[in-house]
C-alpha cells in the first residue's frame, strides 16, 4: 500500500460572494492549519464599465452615473468629478457652495463610519453593538434625506457647487442630530475601545506596517491607522477645508502608540465621527452666505464645457480614504477619457501583509478592517484532494464567534 | 531635515536633469476656500525613454512618493498614459501632485514596470495592460485583474480602434455609437 503524500498546505478560496465584503472580490488563501500562509486577491466580477460609460455622456449626467458607483461613497464620486471639471473649465466655486460641500461630506463620512463600526461589530459576533450603531446611522441618513431629499442617491452635487441651500431654519435639526451623535458617541467609544471582547479580537490582529502601507500606496483610515499621514483635505485642501481647525487622525492621538493593527483602525474611524461632528459645526458657524452654485442655467454650462479641451484631476478624501478622478476633455459634448480611482483600489494589496500569519477565524475582521467597497457574502470553498465542502456565511460567522467565545472563556 | 522645494522648483529641477527630454511641463496653482488655501499640480509630459529615471527622481523629493493610478486613453496613433504621483504628504497645504503623460506608439506600445520602486502600483498596471492593450516590461503579475476570464483576447475596452469593445457591447440602450 503506497503512502498517500502528506500535504502540509491548502488551498481556501473565499468569495467571490464572502460574508465580510460589500462587493464580490475573490481571495485565495494559502493555509497550514488555521494559519494563513499566502494570500492572492483576484477582483473585478462587477466590472460594470462605468469609465466607458462616462464618455458616452456630458458631464453633468455623468455626475448622476458617478453618483451610482458606490452607495456609501455616492456623494465623494460625482464631486471628485465635478472637482477635476472645475480645474479644467477654471471654474470658482462660491465660499457658500464649499462649506455646504464640506458639511455633506462629513455627514458622509459619518454615516460610512458608523456603517462599518455596525459591520465589524458583527464579524466578531457582537450583534447588539451592531444595532446600536445602525439605529444611529438611522439618525445620520434622516438628516441626510433632511439636506439633500434623498436618502443614498444624494443628487446633491453640481459643477461649480451644489444644488440645494442650507439655510438658516435647517440649522436647529442639524445641530439637534449632531448633539444625538454626540451622546451617543461616548457610549460606542466605550463599547469598542474598552470592551475586553474587542480588544481581544482587534489588538495585534490584522496588522499593516508603516513601510508597507506606504511602498502600498494605502490610503484613508487604513494608513491612518499604521501612522501614515495621509488625509487629502489637509495635505491638499479643496473646498473650504484649509478654514477650518482640524489635524490629521492617527491612533497615537488616543494611545500614544502606533500598532497599525485592527483596533487602532477601529480607533482612528471613531476619532473621525467626533471630527466630522466638529467640521460640520464649524462650517455652521462660519458659513458665508452667497451663491451657492458658479452657473445656474445647465444648458450654459454645458455649452461652455463643451468648447474646453484640457485635462485635470479631483481628489478628494471619501470615508474609506483618498479618492480620485482623472478627467479630459476635448472640445467635445463628452469626455474623451474618465478614470475613476475609489479607495479601495489602493486598499486591495495592503490586505496581503494584514492576512498573512492570521486564523481563518480573522479573515472577516481583517478583511472588513478596510472597510473594503465591496459587497455581501455567501459561501466559502474549501477544496481538498478533490473533495469540495462549503463553508456558508452562517458558516463562516460562527466560526469568528466562536473564537470571540474561546477568547472569553 | 527635509528640504521642501517649491513646485517651481520641482519643475526646475526635472528639466535640469532630463533637459529636452521633459517634453511639456508645467505647474498649476489653485486657492480654495474664504483663507484663499493653495495648492499646486504639476504637470509633465516626458519622453518614454527616460520614463522610470523620472519616477525614480521622485524619490529624491519624497522617501515614499504616493502613487494614487495610472490613467490612459486612445489618441489614435499612439496610446497616452497618465501617472499620478504627489508628494511632501504629512503636513497641511504641502502636497504636491505630480502627473507625468507618456506616450506609447500603438506599433510597439511597451512601457516599464514601476512596481519595483513602488509595489502599489501593480493593480494599476495590470488594469493598463487589459484595458488598453499596453505591455508593462518587467510587471511582476502578468494576469487580468478586472476583466474576467471569458472575456475575449485581443479587445481593449478603452481602446477607440478596430480592437474597441464595440463588438462585445451589446443591449446598451441609449448609449450614442
Amino acid at each position: 500500500m503506497s503512502k498517500a503524500t502528506t500535504k502540509t498546505s491548502y488551498q481556501l478560496p473565499i468569495g467571490p460572494i464572502h460574508p465580510a465584503l460589500k462587493e464580490p472580490v475573490m481571495f485565495e488563501f494559502e493555509i497550514e492549519g488555521e494559519r494563513i500562509v499566502n494570500v492572492d486577491v483576484a477582483l473585478g466580477h462587477v466590472h460594470r464599465s462605468i469609465e466607458w460609460a462616462g464618455t458616452k455622456r456630458n458631464p453633468v449626467q455623468i455626475l448622476y452615473l458617478a453618483e451610482r458607483i458606490c452607495g456609501i461613497c455616492s456623494y465623494c464620486h460625482p464631486m471628485c468629478f465635478a472637482l477635476g471639471v472645475e480645474k479644467i473649465a477654471k471654474i470658482v466655486v462660491p465660499d457658500r457652495a464649499n462649506y455646504l460641500r464640506i458639511i455633506h461630506a462629513e455627514l458622509e463620512r459619518i454615516c460610512s463610519h458608523i456603517l462599518w463600526a455596525g459591520v465589524a461589530a458583527h464579524e466578531v459576533g457582537f450583534d447588539s453593538v451592531l444595532f446600536l450603531t445602525w439605529q444611529m446611522r438611522e439618525k445620520a441618513l434622516d438628516l441626510t434625506e433632511y439636506l439633500t431629499g434623498n436618502r443614498v442617491t444624494k443628487a446633491i452635487t453640481m459643477i461649480g457647487g451644489v444644488r440645494r441651500d442650507i439655510t438658516e431654519d435647517m440649522h436647529p435639526k442639524i445641530l439637534e442630530t449632531l448633539d444625538y451623535f454626540k451622546e451617543n458617541f461616548e457610549k460606542l467609544r466605550h463599547v469598542f475601545l474598552d470592551d475586553k471582547t474587542f480588544m481581544l479580537r482587534s489588538q495585534g490582529c490584522g496588522i499593516l506596517t508603516k513601510e508597507d502601507a506606504l511602498k502600498l500606496c494605502a490610503v484613508g483610515p487604513t494608513t491612518r491607522a499604521s501612522g501614515v499621514k495621509k488625509d487629502v483635505r489637509l495635505d491638499q485642501p479643496y473646498f473650504a477645508y484649509g478654514d477650518l481647525d482640524f489635524d490629521y487622525v492617527t491612533p497615537d492621538v488616543l494611545t500614544g502608540e502606533v500598532n497599525g493593527d485592527v483596533y487602532d483602525r477601529i480607533i482612528v474611524r471613531l476619532l473621525e465621527v467626533k471630527q466630522s461632528i466638529e467640521l460640520i459645526e464649524q462650517c455652521i458657524k462660519n458659513m458665508p452666505a452667497g451663491e451657492i452654485v458658479a452657473e445656474k442655467k445647465i444648458a450654459k454650462l454645458l455649452a461652455t464645457l463643451k468648447k474646453i479641451k484640457g485635462e485635470g484631476i479631483g481628489r478628494m478624501e471619501a470615508p474609506r480614504g483618498e479618492v480620485f478622478h482623472y478627467v479630459k476633455l476635448n472640445e467635445s459634448d463628452a469626455p474623451y477619457s474618465w478614470k475613476v480611482r475609489a479607495p479601495t483600489y489602493s486598499n486591495i494589496l495592503p490586505w496581503i501583509p494584514m492576512l498573512k500569519g492570521q486564523q481563518i477565524a480573522d479573515i472577516p475582521i481583517v478583511a472588513a478592517s478596510t472597510d473594503p467597497c465591496m459587497s455581501c457574502t455567501n459561501r466559502v470553498a474549501v477544496v481538498h484532494k478533490n473533495e469540495r465542502h462549503i463553508l456558508d456565511k452562517e458558516m463562516l460567522h460562527r466560526m469568528s464567534v466562536e473564537k470571540t467565545r474561546r477568547l472569553m472563556t | 531635515m527635509t528640504e521642501y522645494l517649491t513646485p517651481e522648483d520641482l519643475v526646475k529641477s526635472f528639466t535640469d536633469k532630463f533637459q529636452l527630454k521633459i517634453k511639456e511641463s508645467h505647474a498649476e496653482k489653485y486657492a480654495y476656500g474664504s483663507k484663499k488655501t493653495e495648492f499646486s499640480q504639476i504637470w509633465m509630459r516626458i519622453d518614454n525613454s527616460i520614463f522610470k529615471d523620472v519616477v525614480k527622481h521622485l524619490f529624491t523629493f519624497d522617501k515614499y512618493p504616493h502613487f494614487a493610478v495610472s490613467s490612459g486613453y486612445d489618441m489614435g496613433n499612439s496610446i497616452e498614459l497618465v501617472y499620478h504621483f504627489s508628494i511632501y504628504n504629512g503636513e497641511r497645504n504641502r502636497e504636491v501632485s505630480i502627473n507625468i503623460t507618456v506616450e506609447l506608439p500603438k506599433s510597439n506600445p511597451v512601457i516599464e514596470t514601476i512596481s519595483d520602486l513602488i509595489p502599489g502600483a501593480v493593480i494599476s498596471e495590470q488594469e493598463k495592460q487589459e484595458m488598453l492593450g499596453v505591455k508593462i516590461h518587467g510587471i511582476p503579475k502578468d494576469a487580468r485583474v478586472f476583466i474576467s476570464d471569458d472575456f475575449p483576447e485581443g479587445v481593449f475596452p478603452w481602446r477607440r480602434d478596430e480592437t474597441g469593445p464595440h463588438k462585445v457591447a451589446r443591449n446598451l440602450h441609449g448609449v450614442k455609437k
